[in-house]
């Protein structure tokens, strides 16, 4: 297990440069009412992990303060040896570029075309200008071509983005985040926009791009049965804190029931 | 992974990324060419905007501090500039309303749209400062042409948005209230007003605001208001003066710009 | 059910109150202002006669005035609505940016940026001529710069809020990229809004036509001055000529606008 060095804070023990690890994780939205209360959690550098619980237990607020998109209010994110809770600026930047991201609502950017939005992703590497100008290295095109038939769409390259269906849409999305070369994806209930033959399609091509390229992936889910189906581990909130946390076949209708049903989250 | 089967894909297979569109280069190329001819051809030099620099610096330096010495006066061009914008405003608005719906190609039949088209086309071409010097030829100076020029203005653009907001609205809800045997004023009031109020409360309060805007300046031309006054301390050369009153102006329009977006959010 | 239960009334007490005070205001103002305005009723009673007298003397257009005169001034005033909305297209950018609170979270510089756009509405295009032809001098420098200095307010406060209405979304995967701030401005803001910002300058360039043609009566160039002499002089078929022109223009510039529109966006 890695042990944390208080003096220099950094790991000792098999250094996993991908690990992450979060520690006493809170979030106020409104002050006293805590969303997040002190969660703790570890990820080795590989692996698919899958967050689930109900509405409102944090799953959404846990995901996005690991890239700051939500600001946390104590706690520490430990990655590539920072504590990404306090980075700020540049730093801050430097660090999303390697944190790749898949939303619910897809989030492209709709008037551009696929492989404008692919691109999107390597826009930390890129100055301003040159992005203004469309002038990316020809490794980053070739690799968009690349990541775009991997992700099957050959070929729609020049489509505008808003011309695609949303499982199309969620491809290309998947696309960018892994045009980052990132070492963490996230995704952010990928699948809840999308009907239910698309999501396991989704699934399928989040894990098998990210095994191939052997980067950890933590997925905010609310359909459990994807969750067991894909998923290397599990980790079950409720109420803004962890309750469950092991393999998929650990998993049983008990810690399902003190996830999502019963008082377990009716609890303050 | 294949792709969607009922999206098309492009024929296109080549691994570049595509320029930006030639006529989107072509059209900023024509308008930086435009620019420089249209600037030779107004004779604008540097050496004139120098020299105006200088002018305007020693300009802004007599206008400083404002001089509200005479305010007596100033308020009671302003109020007559106030009194010009309501009157016309409200005759404007009771007038523009019949004509706008008589303009309603889907309420009316195409003999009694037609004039009223052209006449709501004639009102809105010319700039209600032209009209003004046409109408102070006709009744004389003073703040009758002004309202009447503002009223003509007030018609060209309220009369237009009403019909087209008649225009563009659900037949349907029309429909129904005149299959349950309502005389037309009823189908009207029941079936046409409820759905274009918010949008005839929008563009009203837009020409009350425009209605105030113009009506400081008629007076240059003679048609009342504060604008004669603004001229005739111009041509004395009494920066000062002037200042003051380009104050007054300026925070006229922001407290009715305020009430007017109040207005509108009132009602909508 | 209680026969209290059984009433309905369209608006509530409060609504009822505002609303007669609405009306309250609106009769006040109007009865007010009729009562202090100094129109003198004779005049407006001849008031049809008049206009009637105008016209007829305005008829028919003095047509071989065109040419000579008309035409160059015309050409004028097109260009400097043009090239007014061309300048105010480089500076209502930035301020508009600055008064979006979405870009700009500085409370303070919005409220500046506000106020740089409200005052330069506030002032009427004429009055903003008459400025500059001090400055400037006459022609058609004070002219275009007049146009550009009104159109600020105007495009400034429409960019603002075309920028303020864009999706939250593609700009969060941009930034959760790393991607540095100018490049989600040029690849997140800009796709967004950049359709809103064509209509609008393409709006205010045919406002801009409208109002150029009335610079000249203060000496900043275009066919203003013409109308202007035409009229000093009572020459009346001469200032029939030019009316008409103006609007030909105006008709054409909206016919123009309106094709635009629908190719481009």
């Amino acid at each position: 297990m890695n042990r944390v060095d208080p003096a220099t804070r950094t790991e000792s023990g098999p250094t996993r440069a991908r690990s992450l690890v979060v520690r006493n994780l809170v979030k106020e939205y409104k002050a006293g009412q805590p969303v997040l209360r002190g969660v703790s959690l570890e990820i080795d550098g590989r692996g698919i992990t899958a967050v689930i619980g109900p509405s409102g237990t944090g799953k959404s607020t846990l995901i996005r303060c690991i890239n700051r998109l939500v600001e946390p209010t104590s706690g520490e994110i430990l990655f590539h040896g920072q504590d990404l809770a306090h980075l700020r600026g540049h730093a801050l930047r430097a660090a999303r570029r390697r944190i790749g991201m898949v939303f619910q609502e897809f989030n492209l950017v709709e008037r551009l075309t696929v492989i404008e939005n692919l691109l999107c992703g390597r826009l930390g590497y890129v100055t301003p200008l040159k992005a203004w100008l469309r002038r990316f290295p020809e490794r980053d095109v070739g690799r968009a071509f690349d990541l775009l038939e991997a992700v099957g769409l050959k070929g729609f390259a020049t489509q505008r983005a808003d011309a695609l269906s949303g499982g199309q849409r969620q491809r290309v999305g998947i696309a960018r985040a892994i045009m980052q070369e990132p070492d963490l994806l996230l995704a952010d209930e990928p699948t809840s926009s999308l009907d239910p033959k698309t999501s396991v399609e989704i699934m399928e091509l989040m894990v098998n791009l990210a095994g191939r390229e052997n980067i950890p992936v933590i997925i905010n889910i609310h359909q459990v049965a994807l969750a067991k189906r894909f998923a290397d581990r599990i980790v079950g909130m409720s109420g803004g804190r962890i309750v469950f946390d092991g393999p998929p076949s650990a998993l049983t209708d008990d810690d399902l029931k003190t996830i999502y049903g019963g008082e377990a989250w009716l609890e303050t | 992974m294949a792709g969607d089967v009922s999206a098309p894909s492009p024929p296109t297979d080549e691994r570049r990324l595509p320029r930006a569109s030639w006529l989107v280069r072509l059209g900023w190329l024509a308008l930086a060419t435009y620019v420089v001819y249209a600037v030779s051809l107004l004779d604008i030099t540097w050496e004139r905007f120098y020299a105006g620099l200088g002018h305007g610096a020693t300009f802004v330096a007599r206008m400083v501090p404002p001089d509200f010495s005479r305010w007596e006066l100033l308020l009671q061009d302003l109020a007559e500039s106030v009194e010009i914008a309501v009157l016309a405003s409200f005759f404007g608005i009771l007038i523009a309303l019949p004509i706008g719906l008589l303009a309603a190609r889907n309420m009316m039949p195409l003999w009694v749209t037609w004039p009223a088209r052209a006449l709501i086309a004639v009102c809105r071409s010319f700039h209600p400062i032209i009209v003004a010097i046409l109408f102070v030829k006709a009744v004389g100076f003073g703040a009758l042409a002004g309202i009447l020029a503002l009223i003509v203005a007030s018609i060209g653009f309220i009369a237009k948005l009403f019909a087209e907001a008649i225009e563009e609205i659900s037949m349907k809800q029309v429909e129904s209230v005149r299959a349950s045997g309502a005389p037309f004023l009823n189908v009207i009031t029941f079936g046409v007003l409820p759905q274009v109020f918010s949008r005839f409360i929008g563009f009203s309060s837009y020409q009350l605001d425009s209605n105030f805007r113009v009506s400081t300046v008629v007076g240059i031309v003679g048609g009342g208001g504060i604008g004669g006054t603004l001229f005739a301390a111009f041509q004395r050369f009494d920066y000062d003066f002037v200042c003051a009153i380009l104050l007054s102006i300026i925070a006229l329009i922001m407290v009715v710009e305020v009430f007017s977006a109040r207005l509108r959010a009132t009602f909508q | 059910m209680l026969a209290a239960e059984k009433q309905w009334q369209r608006f509530t007490p409060e609504e009822r109150l505002a609303g007669f005070a609405i009306y309250l205001g609106v009769v006040a103002a109007v009865v007010f202002s009729l009562r202090t305005v100094e129109v003198i009723p004779e005049f407006l009673q001849d008031a049809p006669t008049q206009i009637g007298d105008l016209f007829y003397r305005m008829w028919p257009p003095d047509v071989r005035y065109y040419p000579a005169t008309v035409h160059d001034a015309l050409l004028e005033t097109v260009h400097i609505a043009t090239l007014g909305t061309v300048f105010t297209m480089i500076m209502a950018v930035p301020v508009g940016l600055l008064a979006a609170r979405n870009i700009t979270p500085h409370a303070a510089l919005n409220t500046l940026a506000q106020l740089i756009l409200v005052s330069t509405r506030s002032v009427n295009t004429l009055v903003w001529a008459i400025l500059f032809v001090a400055v400037f001098g006459p022609g058609a420098l004070a002219g275009t710069a007049a146009i550009a200095f009104r159109s600020i307010g105007f495009v400034g406060k429409l960019f603002a809020e075309a920028v303020e209405n864009t999706h939250r979304g593609p700009i969060e995967a941009l930034r959760a990229a790393g991607a540095p701030w100018l490049s989600v401005l040029t690849m997140g803001y800009w796709p967004q809004v950049r359709p809103a910002f064509w209509s609008i300058i393409l709006f205010r360039w045919d406002i801009n036509v409208r109002e150029s043609a009335i610079l000249g009566l203060v000496g900043a160039g275009g066919i203003g001055i013409v109308l202007d002499d035409a009229m000093n002089l009572f020459q009346w078929h001469r200032v029939a000529t030019v009316l008409v022109s103006i609007f030909a223009v105006v008709i054409l510039a909206e016919v123009a606008v309106n094709a635009i529109r629908k190719r481009i966006i």
